[in-house]
């Protein structure tokens, strides 16, 4: 009934909307693309080719900044996901890229069973930190990109093209709210590699990263069992103790850690492990417990 | 917290800049080379909001780069000095400025001599005997003023650059810990070790 009244309504809030998106959508030709600093143009869908909704307001940009929470006002509405923990680093058997799988909006715990590892193509992987829909989306939309390279150039994308696709994509947005953190990492013809990619523009090559808020408890782990020669085995003890290590520290990260670990012919899963697990009975190898108490009291 | 220097000598220029970057409180890398070779005699340093940074500086290397593939000969150290202000200070009216700073040293083949100029996000240009960005500028300017020697030779002006790092390594609080340090003379662009 609610829905049938509001289909012939002229007062209720979603007929004004519908009356404002006619109105835009005839209007749309007055105004220049340039007056609304949007790529994605006048934030109507009528033009066709890949976009998405823009609120129906003036200025998108400000009235994003409104809604959302941020560090300068966390009161706010809508919460966007920001607590994560995510590493890759590269190695002598290829890359390990590892994620914990909580979603945070503000206090709430609204998921523990995120997929933070975005499957790009069998040979890219992106990690998710900061915006889940940003990372999502985008990512989603390099990975069209990284195929129409394949049929144009007859020739896998390397990993330095992708990432630079993304984070001018990215950087053409900026100002405009997107937030994401967001590591691309791969096999092409240079062997392994990993980018940093993020919502300000900035991409960097390196060998180890970690994004989000438990990276520091992360690299406290990573950093100092780091070693280009790692074993394939040791390497991925390696990413799943600082995501746990990360997990147990950071209020925001937690749950359970994904693990991928990149070889020359492309991705593969390694596993999902359980935090908790790991803090009171380690990797199931025999090996202890990860957490401080269980492993000091196991030794008396 | 990022530093850079330049100093001219007699007959070549010295840049340096630090070589970290950073997010929030995290060290991300500690090799990253903050200074581009625009032309065979021309270096250029940039800071400022991640980015943007590296944005323009590969926006003014490809059009430094357009102009030597147009005119078979590179743009001299002033000419490009006044096109990269010009290209900021366009850029500061328009709806997203670049909020860059750039120290532009070079040597200029024609009137055989070194032209260092310092040019911040405003688009202000200046061409001055030595240069410094960051809180570093803060110590290095004064250490300047009594060290600098325009006629020292290159052994001098680098134990110059050193005793600026060195004072920037000392007072400083988040100070970096290493530097990627350039010179350019009439012979081009070569790396050095501190």
């Amino acid at each position: 009934m609610n829905t049938f009244v509001d289909l012939y309504s002229t007062t209720s809030a979603t007929a004004q909307l519908r009356r404002a998106q006619k109105i835009t959508e005839e209007e749309n030709e007055e105004f220049s693309d340039g007056s609304w600093g949007s790529q994605a143009g006048f934030g109507t869908i009528v033009k066709g080719g890949p976009s998405f909704m823009v609120p129906n307001v003036p200025d998108p940009t400000s009235f994003l900044r409104l809604h959302t929470d941020d560090h300068a006002d966390p009161s706010c509405r809508i919460k966007i996901q920001h607590g994560t923990t995510t590493l890759a680093f590269r190695f002598q058997g290829g890359v390990i890229v590892a994620v914990d799988s909580r979603a945070t909006a503000g206090s709430y715990i609204a998921s523990g069973t995120v997929k933070k590892v975005i499957e790009i193509n069998p040979y890219l992987l992106g990690t998710m930190a900061g915006g889940a829909a940003d990372c999502q989306y985008w990512e989603t939309y390099l990975g069209m990109h990284c195929r129409l390279h394949e049929l144009r150039n007859r020739e896998r994308i390397s990993v330095s093209a992708a990432s630079k696709y993304l984070s001018n994509l990215v950087y053409s947005y900026k100002g405009m709210g997107l937030s994401m953190g967001t590591m691309i990492c791969g096999w092409d013809k240079t062997g392994p590699a990993v980018f940093y990619v993020d919502s300000d523009g900035t991409r960097m090559k390196g060998d180890l990263f970690s994004v989000g808020s438990g990276s520091t408890f992360a690299y406290g782990v990573l950093d100092q069992g780091y070693r280009w020669d790692l074993t394939d085995e040791e390497a991925q003890e390696l990413g799943r103790r600082s995501i746990y290590a990360a997990g147990h520290r950071d209020a925001f990260s937690g749950n359970t850690c994904n693990l991928y670990h990149v070889k020359e012919n492309g991705w593969q899963f390694v596993g999902n492990y359980d935090i908790a697990k790991m803090h009171y009975e380690g990797n199931g190898t025999g090996a202890g417990p990860y957490g401080y108490e269980p492993r000091i009291t196991g030794e008396n | 917290m990022e530093n850079s220097f330049a100093l001219v000598g007699k007959g070549y220029l010295i840049v340096a800049a630090d070589t970290t970057a950073a997010r929030s409180i995290v060290k991300m890398k500690s090799d990253q080379d903050k200074i581009k070779a625009l032309s065979p005699h021309l270096l250029m340093t940039y800071s400022g909001e991640p980015g943007d940074t590296l944005q323009f500086a590969e926006f003014v290397e490809r059009n430094i780069r357009l102009y030597q593939i147009r005119n078979l000969y590179p743009l001299r150290p002033s000419a490009a000095a006044s096109w990269i202000r010009r290209s900021l200070a366009e850029s500061l009216r328009s709806r997203h400025p670049y909020s860059v700073n750039l120290l532009l040293g070079g040597y200029d083949i024609a009137s055989d001599d070194p032209h260092l100029y310092w040019i911040d996000y405003l688009g202000t240009l200046s061409e001055v005997p030595f240069a410094a960005h960051g809180y570093g500028a803060y110590f290095a300017l004064s250490l300047l003023d009594r060290y600098h020697d325009p006629n020292a030779t290159l052994e001098e002006g680098l134990a110059t650059l050193k005793r600026c790092i060195d004072e920037v390594s000392k007072r400083l609080v988040v100070s970096p810990d290493k530097y990627k340090v350039k010179v350019v003379d009439k012979d081009g662009i070569r790396d050095v070790e501190l």
